[in-house]
């Protein structure tokens, strides 16, 4: 191996064209790309596919954004989201890009808290730093967000981030009775409309099933990766799982399907050949929770540093954002779009009531990855995880399943903490 | 010999055991560097071997220990040697508190952790001593002879030291307020044992364990559980982790 030490690359010029904080920025990108050479390129026995990825984060402040400007220049729509509720099948049928804005970083968290609250969810105020900072390029550079009322931190950040960029909310109902499901439809068509009026474009039916094609491949090949990770022993680290579940935010979707594909046809062979990541007898840990967004690898980084590895991800930025696909034989506008929401409905968030296919899917994860314990973890103030919580550990011990609870935030005071329940959690495991 | 050291974040503590009996232990400030303090304390002895718990274990295992637990399943260890088939353990230490819950043969069964603030802790009633301008040994005392009880109602460290202070000012007798600090750790520390459910008895470890105001009033919060106190709280991590080292 080479010395040469990672780095993110520098775009000077292309970010002050975005109006970012390009000093303060500069540091950040410094940080990021000696936290990422710790957390990911020191693995042993990575897998050779893994080098697009690394070359994706390499590029995430460049390449990447070139891609979404000259997007822009054609005149097709950009568009900034934060929940996987809302369907990237409408932007990409009118030929634009979606990207996930989620944050995942405690870097933007002080720019965020001299305006919002500081009791409320890190993922919300994080993301909200990174544009009042002007220090993210992805949030300078979407047209407009859509954002939705999953809950009450984000629904009321709405009012304030559209006063910094447009920002138009789908209400997602949080029951799914028919009269709920009605309005979810009309929700859904309200965002078409949106969508095609900044593109100036209608979307026919042949572009929405071209879209729900390429975004059903992207599912499939994430499935694929999952079903993978859940070999024993495993092939592949699960920081390196969660990294493709996060990329799988804004990276192009047809190029990121063939190099997800690619890598599994290497992970196939890997367990051909009996190759153990970290080791044969690594102790397997299942996460289930809160979205973990770029670059929270928190818990990932605390668990693997121990040397059990994390098999599976039941999160937003994990398999609920790739467990169902959109039925393809439906025919005719209406019927497509109801098949869409149908599949988006199956997505299920703590944001609804009940939930009881949560706790059921959780349950299923758990036996389908071989999973020896399950880590569930919650954003701090994030109640309807942390409530949800109750019933998930409820579940847990009638199963008996060996269970960890964590609340925590993107700061690391609670580090030293944290590692001392998740060894302990691991003892118990390993008897 | 096997030796046990727990680098924690007030103290260290170490035991030592020849097989058969604890032969010695020791307890000293964690200072700068807690290893080095540790490696001092174990160098009188021929170790057989070393078995490092507690916050600095890590620090311990690149410097020569032979093996690390955490605390939990140290205090698990060494509760279950004292009080053989005991369930429950309420330790706490100087930076955290925690309980556990064991299974008929003393392997851990799931355990709490207080969260990331220094209520319920060693420390929180340290500080809270020290604004009373009372000695830790005479705190106890203190609170365990005041008549009647008032109510502090802040969790928050800094925050009940403030009203620790107002009530000095409102001319609350001195005894009465540290009954009310040690009540409130007692409130945090029965809250984690109903969460995580206990039965009878339920060992106390750790050098708050001491304090015989604490040991009251935890008793008191659970009416017809016997709460046990081994002879050396302080050392049950430290001791743990040497009869760990028998099986390494
Ligand atoms: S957790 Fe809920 S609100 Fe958050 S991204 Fe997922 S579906 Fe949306
Ligand atoms: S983690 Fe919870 S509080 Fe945070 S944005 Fe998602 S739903 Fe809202």
């Amino acid at each position: 191996m080479t010395a040469t030490p990672f780095e993110i690359k520098a775009y000077p010029e292309m970010w002050a064209g975005l109006d970012m904080d390009v000093p303060r920025f500069d540091k950040a990108r410094l940080m990021l790309g000696e936290m990422y050479q710790k957390s990911f390129l020191s693995q042993a026995k990575r897998p050779t596919g893994m080098a697009y990825f690394d070359n994706m984060i390499a590029e995430i402040h460049g390449g990447r954004i070139k891609e979404l400007l000259a997007t822009k220049a054609e005149g097709r729509p950009v568009i900034g989201t934060f929940c996987v509720y809302i369907p990237e099948e409408i932007v990409l049928a009118a030929g634009g890009i979606c990207v996930g804005l989620c944050g995942g970083s405690q870097g933007s968290v002080p720019d965020a808290e001299t305006i919002l609250p500081r009791n409320i969810c890190p993922m919300v105020k994080s993301a909200f730093g990174f544009k009042a900072g002007r220090i993210c390029p992805y949030f300078q550079a979407v047209d407009f967000v859509y954002g939705e009322t999953t809950c009450d931190a984000k629904k009321k950040t709405w009012e304030i981030l559209d006063t910094m960029v447009p920002t138009y909310v789908m209400e997602i109902p949080q029951l799914k009775r028919q009269r709920d499901l009605d309005l979810w439809l009309a929700e859904v068509k309200d965002f078409k409309a949106k969508v095609e009026e900044v593109a100036g474009r209608t979307i026919t039916e042949t572009d929405l099933a071209a879209a729900v094609k390429i975004m059903n491949n992207k599912r499939k090949a994430l499935q694929r990766l999952n079903s993978l990770r859940h070999h024993n022993p495993t092939p592949i680290s699960g920081k390196d799982g969660l990294l493709i579940e996060q990329i799988a935010f804004y990276d192009e979707p047809v190029r990121f399907t063939k190099k997800v594909n690619a890598l599994c046809d290497e992970l196939e062979e890997r367990i051909k050949a009996g190759v153990a990541v970290p080791t044969k007898n690594a102790i397997r840990v299942m996460v289930a929770g809160t979205p973990m967004a770029l670059p929270n690898w928190k818990i990932h980084n605390l668990v693997e540093g121990t040397g059990a590895v994390i098999v599976n991800e039941e999160s937003c930025i994990g398999t609920r954002y790739f467990k169902d696909c959109i039925d393809e034989n439906a025919t005719g506008m209406e019927g497509m779009l109801a098949a869409l929401t149908d599949r988006y409905k199956e997505i299920d968030c703590s944001c609804f009531t009940p939930n009881d296919e949560r706790i059921t899917q959780v349950i299923k994860e758990f036996r389908d990855s071989h999973a020896q314990g399950i880590i569930n973890y919650s954003l701090q103030f994030c109640h309807t995880y942390n409530i949800e919580e109750v019933r998930i550990r409820q579940a847990c011990e009638r199963e008996a399943i060996p269970y960890l609870f964590i609340e925590s935030d993107y700061s690391a005071e609670d580090i030293g903490q944290l590692q001392t329940r998740i060894e302990a959690f691991l003892e118990q495991i390993g008897g | 010999m096997y030796i046990g050291v727990d680098l924690g974040s007030r103290t260290v503590k170490m035991a030592v055991w020849d097989g058969e009996r604890l032969v010695e232990h020791r307890i000293a400030a964690s200072g700068f560097a807690p290893h080095r303090q540790a490696e001092e304390m174990i160098a009188d002895y021929r170790a057989k071997v070393v078995v490092a718990t507690g916050y600095g274990r890590h620090l311990a295992a690149g410097h020569f220990a032979d093996a690390v637990i955490t605390e939990i399943r140290a205090h698990a260890r060494g509760i279950s040697h004292e009080f053989p088939g005991c369930p429950t353990i309420v330790d706490v230490g100087g930076q955290d508190s925690k309980v556990i819950s064991l299974d008929a043969a003393g392997r851990v069964r799931n355990f709490q952790m207080n969260d990331k603030c220094a209520a319920g802790t060693g420390r929180f009633l340290e500080i809270m001593a020290a604004s009373l301008a009372y000695t830790l040994e005479e705190f106890g005392q203190a609170a365990l002879a005041a008549d009647h009880e008032v109510q502090i109602n802040s969790m928050c460290t800094v925050f009940a030291e403030s009203e620790v202070i107002s009530m000095k000012n409102r001319g609350i007798a001195r005894e009465q307020i540290a009954r009310a600090v040690h009540s409130s750790v007692a409130d945090r520390l029965a809250g984690m044992l109903a969460r995580l459910g206990h039965s009878d008895p339920v060992a106390f470890s750790g050098g708050v364990a001491r304090n015989p105001c604490m040991v009251d009033l935890l008793k008191k919060r659970m009416p017809g559980v016997r709460v046990l106190v081994p002879k050396l709280p302080d050392i049950t991590g430290a001791l743990g982790a040497a009869l760990h080292g028998t099986g390494v």
